[in-house]
């Protein structure tokens, strides 16, 4: 288990970066915290000729607070936005998400863009991302795009951006200080990728009733799936029993049906989905009555 | 004998080197001038190799040597069975390289050396290998079905062994039993995975003429004697040495794995050191695995729950070869009647062929398999009968005064299954104590209300331990003071330099951390076996004990003479050797050791103060006299046992289930043991802690997952789940000490048995958690996913079960 | 392959030099860009200590400190160390220096048995204490989980974390008294 031969080179400044990548096209790969592509030079799953490294890249290592959004910069460790002192008192929800990342010593190098790039369909960030609508800024040689989660994730690992590209920030926009929050996963060990997960904010109206809600799930299908029937469903009640029943009835559906792997058919999929969709809602609607 | 140290929790003389990252595994040796191997493996399961193409591998710089079947010569042979048995008809072992045929994904095909193990992993990618596949075996279901197909074309049926044995006559019992009871249990492979994958260096030595293997091995001598065998060379111009070893848990037991004969052909053809370690990837399809087995087993009972009769008919998936025999089944045949007083039991066991990688004893060794089988009866009859089931298993023990036992059978070892000791009542009365037993339903009840499920399950067994052939020890007083001590065993982890060193001290009057006990390497002792069967503490540990005791002897006759006193006179303590009431007139071991060599030239302090000590003046005659026939303070011991020592204990768990998710964690374990005398109170509570984890992942996490072409699923650490410190619960461990007759110092082993009975414990309380629903537990390992298929089957198919005996309380659910 | 050349770009390598620290010593190399970090450390600078048991990232025994922080050896290239300052088992006690408190800890409590992946937790140990000085059993097994141990069963290194948390606790009290005396 020895990566196979590459040229490597980590560059300083983004330009350089995005200059090497506009040369060496899809024969290239871009290492940031390594902790998905490593593992996999490691067995020769992946083969690039070339490995800029961009964890040199001074410029994107930032955790900036914005009016809107918390913007991450591509080389920010999971580690370090977990342990940010914004990001505890302003993004809870981030942080409980974070937690549930593999290992410290995973996060300690791992990025929180990275794993949005590498877009496993059982991780975390790339269902937060989606759940509040987050964005994913791109930089190529030929300038800049901002990407909407809803339109980045297109398949099993597989996303829009193009070979030329570099994210370069993640934007999560802020929750209402009247929401509540939650994320929950089924893991067969602490710290594995999810058998099925799902992330929900809920917003309560000052009567107590439900304004709107966001729910997206992961481990259940190809990609990162956000809910919008379920979030449609809970507006107006108070997400009693009833309620979270029919929404846990709904979320079956959103598993893919042929999402089958050694540690869950889909059928146990669909009952673990329901089963977190039961869960996080209550936690959310709870955390935001605590609130009131 | 004084027993300052045997029994006491001492701290072990391993740690502060291995603290510190200086222990000496096999990847830490880095010769001069050293080129390292890789091994290409084969993708299918089953093929023939129709052609290999070496050349640009061997164009590739950096690359010396590649290797496949045609270029080993002579060294082309199958490797040896290690274990004939009669039953064993249709014996199979591999080729260091496979020639015409692949008969796992795994098997190896070419053997690479390179500057680097990089270079030598871009070798493999350039080997073009042409294989046509052929039919798989991937399951015992295939294996054994009419029109299989065969993965030794020249084996009918894949039957490899078909092993009948039998007491009583259980056929009449079951004809005319009250209650007979007939069903299907079934285990799956799980695997050793020792944090330390295998690894060998292997070097020749051109001035000496010696071959050097350091080899993460769990048998130093037997692959020393073979390479000996195999290269034409003496026995002593091959040293073997397994430095410390990460683990093994009998996946290392197994001899002679192709990488052992093929990394020092190429030292002895290269003239360089040459290093293989053996990757995760390759540990998972290339090292023998375990636990794959189908049972039908039919049992008959009487009203009172007395267990009658017992016939086990299984198939037993040794995967494509046989080199370590029929041992795992046989240990599963002998070790089914357990605690009971089993009158008639037949069992039948058929070793099939699969195109899998083959299969050795893993920790617990075909023992968690029939405990899993005997276990499930104990439950059904209570469940049958509406007893406790804990009643039902006291019915049925050997009483303490019954023992030895003679179950009937042959044992692993050839010799009697012959219990030599226990008390299996004691250890059942000190679980209930510590699970709180008598309370436990009322706390089930109560769980239940709030919509909680709780279940209690326990697992009784006895373990055979301590086999035979032999073991042997050479201890030595050095002119230092120290205490050498060697023996042909070696340490994945059972701390035998710690607790060699304890037996050793309480002999010679000195403290544990005064014995250096050097374990498997050939050249610091040339006989034994290896440390497998919970057998290493035990054997070579009486060996240890009985070269003490000599040594001891030698010391008193040799201090009588200098002291001018009687043998019987003489104490060792505190490192020194004085008559009896007169400390104060005292040599230590270390000069004791100087004069015992009468040399006319002598070093260190020890040897300059002897001088003042006014000893009695040297005898007339030879410096040597016929009574004391050599130098020294030193003497070998070997122990061979009449048969293996039978250790038992039961273990009992409180669980809950979450039958909305199927996912179950652990809310108390406690495990009672007996492995009669302890020699260390921490390293046995620490073997127990060990197998009790590797039990509950072997239960409910790790799984090998095979699809139908026999390619492993579960082929990494993200998908084969060794549990972590947060699956694994705080586990309280109690001992009972019923000393086994047959050595002297009355051990049993200790080193397998935690692991044993937790298939049958899990199974036990998942049945107690979902008895709403009326769950039987008939497979192992488990994982959620299975669990909660198994409580939607229940839940649609309530009506039909088998095991409607009471009313269902079960909560009602919707069936999708 | 093509080595790509132009003047205003940094030059792509197969081979790359590296300086860093490791254990409070300076060390420069060249080393192959493939090189992963555990391999130069046990390979090229010879401290053995950082064992390999999964090459994925699962298994932890690998586990070293990366300018303090906890992390896979065997998930870097070793030219992604350049500059940084290490700290593997070697750099917590030397064979002349007493045992480390953590360490004395695992020794008392029985806290490892065939000893490989004993270095991996006593470094994610040290990184748990100082984020949990006297953390909770579940914070310990939680902390433990990016670590597998296949010998001991978990239950005596808890104990042993718990012990080492007393240990140094006790020297940090002690160390501020003695400095406070100053």
């Amino acid at each position: 288990m020895k990566p196979p031969q590459f040229q490597y080179c980590a560059p300083g400044v983004l330009d350089e970066a995005l200059g090497l990548l506009d040369q060496c096209g899809t024969d290239a790969k871009i290492l940031a915290g390594g902790q998905s592509l490593i593992p996999l030079l490691n067995v020769r799953l992946v083969a690039p000729l070339y490995l800029v490294d961009i964890n040199r890249v001074a410029a994107l290592d930032y955790i900036d607070a914005r009016e809107n959004h918390l913007a991450v910069g591509a080389i920010v460790r999971q580690r370090s936005v977990e342990q940010s002192p914004v990001v505890r008192q302003r993004h809870p929800l981030l942080i409980e998400a974070i937690t549930y990342i593999g290992h410290m010593q995973i996060r300690n190098r791992g990025t929180l863009a990275g794993s949005i790039v590498h877009a496993d369909p059982a991780a975390e960030l790339p269902a937060l991302l989606c759940c509040l609508d987050g964005e994913i800024v791109a930089r190529s040689s030929t300038g800049e795009r901002i990407i909407k989660a809803e339109q980045f994730f297109t398949d099993y690992l597989t996303t829009t951006l193009d070979a030329r590209e570099i994210v370069t920030e993640i934007r999560l926009p802020w929750l209402p200080p009247q929401a509540g929050w939650a994320c929950i996963e089924f893991t067969r060990r602490a710290g594995d990728y999810a058998l099925a997960g799902a992330i929900a904010v809920v917003v309560p109206t000052p009567a107590g009733t439900c304004q709107s809600a966001r729910i997206s799930y992961f481990g259940i299908a190809a990609t990162p799936v956000r809910g919008y029937e379920i979030e449609q469903m809970l507006i107006g009640t108070t997400l009693d029993d009833a309620i979270l029943q029919a929404a846990a009835h709904a979320a079956e559906s959103l598993v893919q049906d042929d999402l089958s792997d050694i540690h869950a058919t889909s059928t146990y999929r669909r009952a673990l989905t329901a089963e977190a969709t039961r869960r996080v809602l209550r936690t959310a609607w709870q955390r935001c009555q605590n609130r009131s | 004998m004084a027993t300052r140290w045997f029994g006491a929790p001492v701290q072990r003389n391993e740690d502060p080197r291995l603290l510190r990252g200086q222990g000496l595994y096999v990847d830490d040796i880095d010769l001069p001038g050293m080129l390292h191997a890789a091994v290409l493996r084969s993708p299918y399961a089953h093929a023939k190799i129709v052609r290999i193409d070496t050349q640009a591998a061997s164009n590739l710089p950096g690359v010396h040597l590649v290797l496949t079947a045609t270029d080993l010569g002579e060294v082309l042979e199958p490797s040896p069975l290690l274990i004939p048995h009669p039953a064993l008809t249709h014996p199979r072992t591999q080729l260091p390289l496979a020639l015409h045929e692949v008969r796992y994904v795994g098997e190896a095909v070419a053997f690479v050396v390179a500057d680097s193990r990089y270079l030598a992993e871009d070798a493999l990618e350039l080997i073009d290998v042409a294989y046509e596949p052929l039919p798989v075996v991937h399951s015992l279901a295939t294996a054994s079905a009419p029109d299989a197909p065969l993965v030794h074309e020249d084996v009918q049926g894949n039957v490899a062994a078909h092993l009948l044995q039998s007491v009583g006559n259980p056929d009449e019992v079951l004809a005319n039993a009250p209650h007979v009871i007939r069903e299907t249990l079934q285990m799956e492979r799980g695997a050793a995975m020792p944090m330390e994958c295998r690894g060998i260096v292997a070097r020749w030595d051109h001035y000496e003429q010696m071959l050097t293997c350091w080899i993460s091995t769990q048998a130093p001598i037997p692959i020393r004697n073979g390479l000996a065998a195999i290269f034409h060379l003496p026995e002593h111009k091959v040293r073997v040495i397994a430095p410390d070893v990460g683990g093994g848990f009998g996946a290392k037991i197994m001899l002679f794995y192709p990488e052992e004969i093929l990394t020092p052909f190429a030292t002895m053809r290269l003239g360089r050191p040459v290093k293989w370690i053996e990757d995760r990837r390759e540990n998972f399809i290339s090292t023998n695995q375990e636990r794959g087995q189908l049972h039908e087993v039919e049992y008959a009972f009487d009203d009172q729950g007395v267990l009658l009769a017992v016939r086990d008919v299984f198939l037993h998936d040794t995967g494509a070869y046989t080199p370590y025999g029929i041992i795992v089944p046989i240990i599963t045949s002998c070790s089914l009647p357990g605690p009971y007083r089993l009158k008639h039991y037949a069992s039948d066991c058929q070793a099939l062929y699969t195109n899998k990688v083959p299969v050795s004893p893993y920790r617990g060794a075909g023992r968690p398999h029939a405990v899993f089988v005997m276990e499930r009866i104990m439950d059904r009859i209570a469940l049958e009968l509406q007893m406790d089931r804990l009643e039902v298993r006291a019915r049925n023990f050997i009483r303490p005064d019954e023992f030895p036992w003679d179950v009937g059978l042959v044992y692993q070892d050839g010799g009697p299954t012959r219990y030599d000791s226990g008390n299996y009542q004691a250890a059942l009365d000190k679980l209930k104590l510590a699970l709180d037993y008598d309370t436990f339903a009322t706390r089930q009840a109560e769980a239940r209300v709030q919509g909680r499920y709780l279940g209690l399950g326990i697992g009784y067994y006895v373990e055979g331990t301590s086999i035979g052939p032999y073991e042997g020890a050479h201890v030595r007083v050095e002119p230092d003071g120290r205490v050498f001590v060697a023996t042909g065993v070696t340490s994945q982890g059972q701390s035998h330099q710690t607790v060699f060193a304890q037996i050793v001290a309480d002999q010679l009057g000195i403290e544990p951390q005064a014995v250096l006990v050097a374990t498997g390497d050939t050249q610091a002792f040339n006989w034994g076996v290896g440390t497998f069967a919970s057998r290493a503490a035990t054997v070579a540990g009486s060996a240890v004990h009985l070269a003490a005791v000599k040594v001891r002897k030698k010391i008193q006759a040799l201090a009588a003479e200098l002291f001018e006193a009687s043998a019987e006179d003489i104490e060792l303590a505190e490192g020194k050797v004085f008559v009896k009431g007169a400390p104060q007139r005292a040599l230590t071991l270390g000069q004791l050791a100087i004069k015992a060599n009468p040399l006319r030239y002598t070093y260190g302090e020890s040897a300059r103060t002897l001088a003042a000590m006014n000893l009695a003046a040297a005898r007339p005659g030879p410096a040597l006299p016929p009574e004391r026939d050599a130098p020294g303070l030193e003497a070998d011991g070997f122990y061979s046992p009449p048969h293996g020592s039978f250790a038992s204990g039961v273990h009992g768990a409180i669980i809950e289930v979450d039958p909305a998710t199927g996912m179950v964690s652990f809310i108390k374990y406690v495990a009672v043991h007996d492995c009669g005398h302890l020699i260390n109170p921490l390293v046995v509570e620490g073997q127990v802690h060990g197998g009790v984890a590797q039990g509950i992942g072997g239960a409910f996490f790790e799984r090998l997952v095979y699809d139908d072409t026999a390619q492993l699923l579960s082929s990494t650490f993200m998908d084969y789940l060794i549990p972590t410190a947060a699956e694994i619960p705080d586990i309280t461990v109690e001992h009972i000490e019923t000393p086994s007759p047959l050595n002297p110092l009355g051990m049993k082993g200790v080193g397998e048995a935690g692991v044993i009975p937790v298939a049958a414990l899990f199974a036990s309380a998942l049945d107690d958690a979902l008895s709403p629903w009326h769950i039987r537990i008939r497979e192992m390992p488990l994982h959620p996913c299975r669990l909660h298929e198994l409580l939607q089957e229940a839940r649609c198919h309530k009506a039909v079960l088998p095991l409607a005996t009471e009313k269902p309380g079960a909560p009602t659910e919707n069936c999708h | 392959m093509v080595t790509i050349k132009q003047t205003s770009m940094p030059a792509l390598h197969d081979m790359c030099s590296l300086s860093l620290t490791v254990n409070g010593q300076h060390y420069e190399r060249r080393v192959p860009a493939r090189l992963l970090l555990s391999d130069f450390l046990r390979h090229e600078l010879h401290l053995t200590g950082t064992h390999v048991g999964c090459e994925h990232g699962v298994c932890g025994c690998c586990t070293i400190l990366l300018n303090g922080e906890a992390v896979r050896s065997c998930l870097m290239l070793a030219v992604q160390a350049d500059g940084m300052d290490l700290t593997t088992i070697e750099g917590f006690a030397s064979s002349q220096e007493p045992l480390h408190p953590i360490q004395q800890a695992f020794q008392e409590k029985h806290a490892l048995q065939c000893g490989f992946c004993t270095p991996g937790i006593i470094v994610s140990v040290h990184a748990l204490l100082r984020e949990h000085p006297m953390p909770t059993e579940e914070e310990i097994r939680h902390g433990l989980s990016g670590n597998l141990c296949r010998c001991t069963g978990y239950q005596n290194i808890v104990a042993a974390v718990k012990c080492a948390a007393v240990y140094l606790a006790d020297q940090e009290t002690t160390h501020s008294r003695n400095e406070n005396n100053k």
